[in-house]
Order: structure tokens, then sequence, then C-alpha cells
């Protein structure tokens, strides 16, 4: 046994040897190529290098100082990372060198954007309550995180998100019929109505297709945003997801492969307090997720998310350092989710009215946005009358076209599985068009495309 | 947990092999030393050795359509089919855990000096990480060749492959895909990597619709159907048979070539047993057909499925249609192993011309042992008395 012992302690030592000499040779090589803009090594130049000469820590994991006093680390989450904020409840920008001097032009934008989705989610909501579609999920509460953040990047930037980003896509321009085509799963649906309602996706928005497992997209933004950088196309990547799903294995796999591997790429939390009927403090312990970023080495903010030119402000400036240094920036937007979780959820059952009321009436991010438009004199009740009316008009006209639609032909049950179809499959199909046409009255074909 | 395990690994499969690692031989020098200067510890030649290898590598013959060949184990044809894709593909990219330095079956070596750090890269440790990331980089434009450690450790990034890489494309509308990912995992027994270093997962993830999985039996298929794989446009896993990594020499052609994809190959044509198998077990299946010849004079037609899913339904069946008789060997479980799926498949398309039963051997219904390897395995004598139970029906 001991044998045994000094033959492994001797093996790990001269893989201890062979690993530092691979280190210090890597480091050597890293000097003498010229630093490129995109492929810059901060990790290795923040690592200490060797010296065995010097009285101070060795230890390759981190670079710190000794100390002769046994003392633990304690979290601060009393007095917890401070929150961003541009203008008051009130409207009223609060420190003039933070405003982002937005034209009236794309502020009316952002809150008609706001609204619109609003309108949109109000009226699907009831659609749902009818049975009309089979799912819903509204954004009540959040659309200032939705329409600020995206307000702030480019067109082209790839957006990867959870499921309550709809204003992101409506601010890009997704036409009501797609939305509408989506949850009603027409045959007009880009996605050939295989998903559930609100799983929207868009390639020419630069949307990529949501989908119901959580922070599955965390990881696989890191791995788009590195694609990109490797093509040196000036573009970022910006991920959503919710406190709820920063708790999966994923989330701490995303976040920490942005840091190591350098990826130019925004991560956009949505704290709004529940995940479904989860309060954050059954969720973390710490000082929400904001907190988590230094740990992996990022850039980290927290903002508050009723606070459209807030979230604006943050994401402009993490999009510019995060394309200009490669790195991932970490943005908390606190926000409180004022609708049920979805339609398939009653809130009631574990928050208070009160508590609800409170941000629905006081603190909303439209509301807000209103309020400094009326400052302004941009903005008054005819104004709000008249859009109300438009943009309710605009959301029944599409809402009727897609309830018209037939739904797409079953065929398209059988594409996409792979990019060909393989004869096994090929073969399923043709088994259940035989199946059908002899028991056709049992099935619904009237309701789809022929 | 995955990397330092697979240094242990490393050191015993790498120690065929003294001047490729420097590190090995030291180690097992010193160790030999130490055992000699204590006395009570003599060599028991009869005990202490270790068993047999349980096949005999059938090297095939040396390709001709595809240019110059040299001699490669099967580690170094996935090197070579890898550094054929660094070369022709610009966006591909390699990444995964100690590729960096050349991985821990040497199967990266060179690649990161010839290319550069941007694309060939250690990423943390973490499965899940590696597979999502993979997915993105795809999704993102890229060709990304993902390497998961041990087939073993694929299982935390199981809900990454199966419920995105697997399902983009159909849920997207082909809006977007993730078919430009590749992952790579070593696979199968190595004669003492027990219940995490010795598994065959291809089961799991044949219930998968969306993916393809494909294991081929030596080099030559190693670079063709990996380079396939990368090619294809759809995610597929690739399994390659660690115990052959050394072992596994044959003239492999050094340009790229594509071997097709859901394509059985009938490696031996025979008209009294149809035998079908993938990796290793393809060699230990040849073995047992030469002894069934030889012993019973019964002609075994062996077909090697080398694609997983979707499979090659047709060549086999077309087999089973000649030979009456199928027998089907894989070193994963029986219970929800693959075989089934080609059994019932058969037993369906085939009905009237079975002659006997479909045999099925398989790995035992247990987690892989260690020290009980020899007898878990699916072996030729296993094999062997199936073939005569089928024909004595």
């Amino acid at each position: 046994m001991i044998l045994k012992m000094a033959a492994v302690r001797r093996m790990m030592k001269l893989y201890g040897l062979g690993f530092h000499a691979i280190r210090q040779q890597t480091s050597l090589r890293a000097s003498r190529v010229p630093q490129q803009r995109a492929f810059h090594v901060n990790g290795a130049q923040r690592q200490q290098p060797f010296d065995s000469s010097v009285e101070k820590p060795q230890f390759p994991g981190a670079s710190a100082e000794f100390v002769d006093q046994l003392e633990f680390i304690k979290p601060n989450v009393i007095s917890g990372i401070p929150i961003y904020r541009v203008m008051d409840r009130q409207g009223q920008i609060i420190r003039p060198t933070e405003d982002p001097q937005l034209s009236k032009d794309t502020v009316l934008n952002f809150y008609q954007k706001m609204t619109l989705l609003n309108t949109m989610d109000r009226i699907l909501y009831e659609s749902q309550r009818q049975g009309r579609i089979s799912f819903y999920m509204t954004n009540y509460g959040e659309e200032g995180t939705h329409i600020g953040s995206a307000a702030a990047l480019n067109p082209n930037d790839l957006v990867f998100g959870q499921y309550r980003e709809a204003g992101v896509l409506m601010f890009r321009g997704f036409p009501l019929d797609l939305f509408m085509a989506q949850c009603y799963a027409n045959a007009d649906d880009l996605g050939k109505g295989r998903q559930m309602p609100v799983h929207y996706g868009s390639r020419d928005l630069n949307f990529v297709t949501i989908s119901s497992p959580l922070a599955t997209q965390l990881p696989q933004a890191a791995g788009a945003a590195y694609a990109l950088k490797r093509e040196n196309s000036n573009r970022a990547v910006i991920c959503y997801f919710g406190e709820g799903a920063a708790s999966e294995g994923d989330a701490h796999a995303g976040f920490n492969f942005a840091a190591t591997l350098e990826c130019p790429l925004i991560f956009f939390c949505r704290n709004n307090g529940y995940a479904i009927s989860t309060p954050t403090n059954e969720q973390y312990r710490g000082d929400g997720i904001a907190a988590r970023g230094p740990g992996y080495g990022m850039m980290s903010i927290r903002v508050d998310g009723n606070d459209v030119f807030a979230v604006y402000n943050a994401t402009k400036e993490a999009r510019r350092r995060a394309v200009a240094e490669n790195q991932p920036f970490l943005i908390e937007a606190m926000t409180y989710r004022i609708g049920h979780h979805s339609t398939s959820d009653d809130s009631s059952a574990y928050r208070s009215v009160d508590e609800v009321n409170y941000w629905d009436k006081q603190d909303h991010p439209i509301s807000r946005l209103r309020h400094y438009m009326t400052a302004h004199g941009w903005w008054g009740e005819d104004e709000e009358r008249a859009w109300r009316k438009q943009s309710r008009k605009l959301v029944m006209e599409a809402f009727e076209r897609a309830e018209r639609r037939l739904k797409p032909h079953p065929d398209l049950m059988f594409t996409d599985v792979y990019e060909e179809m393989n004869p096994g499959l090929q073969k399923q199909k043709e088994s259940m068009w035989r199946h059908i046409q002899q028991y056709k009255e049992h099935y619904p074909l009237d309701l789809y495309d022929k | 947990m995955a990397a330092a395990a697979a240094r242990l690994l490393l050191r015993s499969v790498s120690s065929k092999d003294p001047v490729t690692n420097i590190h090995a031989s030291l180690h097992n020098s010193f160790g030999v030393t130490l055992l000699k200067l204590f006395p009570s510890c003599t060599f028991k030649p009869k005990t202490q050795k270790r068993h047999a290898a349980h096949f005999t590598f059938h090297p095939d013959p040396v390709p001709t359509k595809y240019g110059s060949t040299m001699k490669m184990n099967l580690f170094q044809s996935v090197t070579s089919a890898l550094d054929n894709t660094l070369s022709s593909d610009p966006t591909a990219v390699i990444f995964g855990e100690d590729v960096a330095f050349g991985g821990v079956f040497r199967c990266t070596v060179g690649l990161r000096d010839k290319y550069g750090k941007d694309r060939v890269f250690n990423t943390p440790l973490c499965e899940q990480g590696i597979v999502g990331f993979g997915i993105g980089a795809a999704v993102g434009g890229a060709t990304a060749i993902a390497e998961i450690q041990f087939a073993d450790y694929i299982f935390p990034a199981f809900d990454q492959i199966v419920n995105e890489a697997a399902k983009y494309r159909y849920r997207s509308g082909n809006l977007y895909d993730c078919g430009n990912l590749t992952i790579r995992a070593p696979w199968g027994c190595v004669g003492h990597g027990s219940l995490y270093h010795s598994q065959s997962p291809e089961a799991f993830f044949a219930h998968c619709p969306g993916i393809k999985v494909v294991v081929p039996r030596g080099p030559i298929q190693a670079k063709g159907l990996l380079l396939s794989c990368i090619a294809d446009r759809n995610p597929c896993i690739f399994f390659e048979p660690k115990i052959l990594y050394r072992a596994a020499v044959e003239q492999v052609p050094t340009e790229p070539y594509l071997i097709p994809l859901s394509q059985a190959e009938v490696l031996q044509e025979g008209s009294d047993l149809t035998v079908v198998a993938w990796g290793t077990q393809v060699h230990v299946m040849r073995e047992v057909a030469a002894m069934a010849q030889e012993k019973l004079g019964v002609s075994c037609e062996v077909i090697d499925l080398q694609t997983i899913l979707p499979w090659d339904i047709e060549t086999v069946c077309k087999s089973v249609v000649k030979t009456g008789r199928l027998l089907i060997s894989h070193e994963a479980p029986v219970t929800g192993g693959f075989a089934a799926e080609i059994s019932s498949t058969v037993q369906e398309e085939c009905f009237l011309n079975l002659e006997a039963p479909i045999t099925r051997v398989c790995g035992y219904d247990t987690p892989f042992p260690h020290i009980f390897e020899p007898f878990y395995i699916p072996d030729k004598w296993k094999c062997f008395d199936a073939v005569k139970r089928m024909i004595n029906y």
C-alpha cells in the first residue's frame, strides 16, 4: 500500500512537471505571437507566471496573497449589487448625463412596440381562455426589458431567448400575422405548426427558434458567439433567460464557457421574482444572478427592468464592449412577473393580489415611459386613445386572418426530422396515408391544407 | 472526473507504445523496478498477466480508389480525418476536454500547432456545455467537432443531444439547424475499463429521431465514416471503439474520402446464417464465422451495420431472406439494446423466411464490471455456441 502510494506520488510529480513544461511553452509561444484583436488571451495573462524564487503563493489555480488569519468570505446579500436606474417612477431623468437622449420617433417607437405587445398579449390570453388556441404566455411587466435591450442591439445580432421575449421580435418587426400563425399553428407558421404556441423563431430577424427546455440556449449562445467571433463579422449574441432557468446546470456551463472561450455575448437575465410558483428565496441564497457573474470572471450589472432607458444603456454599452473586447457581459434586469406564469397557471394560488397590483399600477415599464413622453409633450390622452384603438384593430385583424387559415399539410409531420427523408420515415408516411384513406371520417382532414 | 479517469486509462492503453508516450514508459519502468526491489512481490504470470484480447483485428484490403495510403492505427486515421477537415473547411473547430495537447487518446495530436488555438481548443470540464456549445457553434455557421472524452460521460449532455440537437431543424421548420455538429466519443470495452470507461450507449440514442449514430470497425472505416459524419447536414454521434485505437492497423488513404452513412457492409458472403454486429464485435463475429465454417461446416454471412441510426434495414433483410437465420451481437446490455430493434424489424419483414428464432448474444443486464469483464462480454465462444444452437434448431 505504501509502495503504491509512493509510486502514485512520483507519477503525479512527473505529470505535474510535464504539464508545467507544456504551460511554460504555451505562454512563451503566446508572448511571441503578436496580439490579435480577435483572439487575445485574457485568462492566460491574468494568471501569474511561475517563479520559485519569490516568497509568494505559486498555486496555478488562483492569483492571490497568503493571509495568516482564518477568515471565511461572507456573501453580501443584504446590501447587494445596486440597481442601475435612469428615470424614476414618474418618468423623470435622475442624472442628465445618463440620459440616452433618444429622439422623439425612437421613444414613440419604444412605446408603441411595448403597448402593441401588451394588446396582443391581452387578445391571445383571452383567446386561450376561450379555447381558441391551446396555450399562451403573456409578457406583462417585462415589456421594457425586451424593447430596451432589442433597441440597443444591431439588427443582425443573434438572439437566443427563453419564451418571454416576444417584445424583441416585435421590436425587430416580426409581423403580427406571423405571431398569430405560430400560436394558431396554421399553414403560414414558419415553424410548420410543430411547436406549442409562443415558440417563435425567425431566420430573417436573427431570432433563434424558442424551445421549451430551460437554459439549453445558454451554452448554445456561447458557441454561436464563438463562431461569430471567428468570422470577425462584428456581430454579438444576446441570450435571454429567467432567474429560475439560471439554476440549471446549462447556465453554469454557458457562463463558464463564454468567459474562458472569450465570447462576444450578452447574458440577459429577467429576474421577475418567480419561476412559476417558486419565489426567488427558494431559487437561490446569493445576491441574485448578477452576483454570480464576477465568480465566472464576467463583467456584470443589475438594472431596473421597468426602466427602458436603463435597460437600453446597459445593453448598448455591454454590446459595444463585448464585440470590441470579445468577452461576455451579464445583465440582470429586476422586474416583476405581473401576469400568470402561463395560461395553465393561476398565480393567486401562491402570491397576493396586492403585490401584483403594486407592480401593475405603480411601477410598470409602460406607464413609466408614458410619463416621460407626457413630460416632453410627445404624448397626450388623444394620442393614447387613437393608438389604443388602432393597435387593437391591427391585432384583431391579424387574429381573425390567422383563425380562418387552414392548418399545414400533414406531410409536414415527417419532413425536417433529418435534412433528407430516410426510407424508414418515407415508409411510415405512406403507411399513415394508407390508414387515413381507410378511416378518413375519424380524422380532422378538412382543417388541414391539401 | 472524466479527465482524471481518462489519464489513468490512457496510461494503460498507451503503455504498449513507449515511443509516443514518455510519461507512460517512465512510470512503467519505475513501477517494475519497485516491484523487483520488494522481495515478497514476485510475478505470478498465470494470475497476474492481463487476459488476452477477446478479438483478433482483421485488416481490410488496401483501398485503391482513393490514392496513396499510409499505415495508420485507428487514432491516427481519426487525426487524419480531422486534419483533412480543418485544412479544407476554414470554419471547422475541434473542442472538448484536453484536446489541445493531443487528447487523452492522441486523436488530436499536432492539430493545434498546425491550425491554431482558436480552432483546436480545450473547454471547461462540462459535457452539457461541450454539446450545447457545439450546437451553438453549428447554428452560428461553424463546422463543430466536439469530443466527449468517454462515451460513458455523454449522459450529462443527453438533454442537449436529445431535446436540442436532434430536434433543432424539425422544431424550427428548417429555419435553424445544427447539422454541422459532429460529436466524437471513445466507446466500448477496453479490457479493464469497468463501469465508466467501457459503455456502449448507442441504443439510448437510437430511440431519438433527428440524430445519426455511427460506429466504425477499423481505421479505414473510421476515417471515411467520420468524414461523412462531418459532411452530413445532420447532427451525428461518432463512437470510436477505443480498444482499436492502437490495436487496429491498416493502410488508410491520406486524402479525404467518404463512406456513406446508413449503409451496412457485407464483409463476407454466406448462405446458412446472417450475423450482424458493429465496432469491435465485427472482428469477434468474423472469427466466429471462421470457427462455424471449420468446426460445423456452416457458412455465415457477416454484416457490419456501421450506422446504428438510421440503420440499413434493406441490406440486413436481404441477407436474412437468403440465409433464413439471424444472429445479432453487441457489447451493450441485451434488454433495450439495439439488437432488439433489428430483431423485431427482421421478424416483421422476413417472417416467412426465418427458420430459427432470431438470436441475440449481448452483454448481460448488469453494469459493466471490472474484474469480471472476460465473463461479461459476448465473446466468440458465446457467439459460436449460439450459432450451433441455431443451426440445430
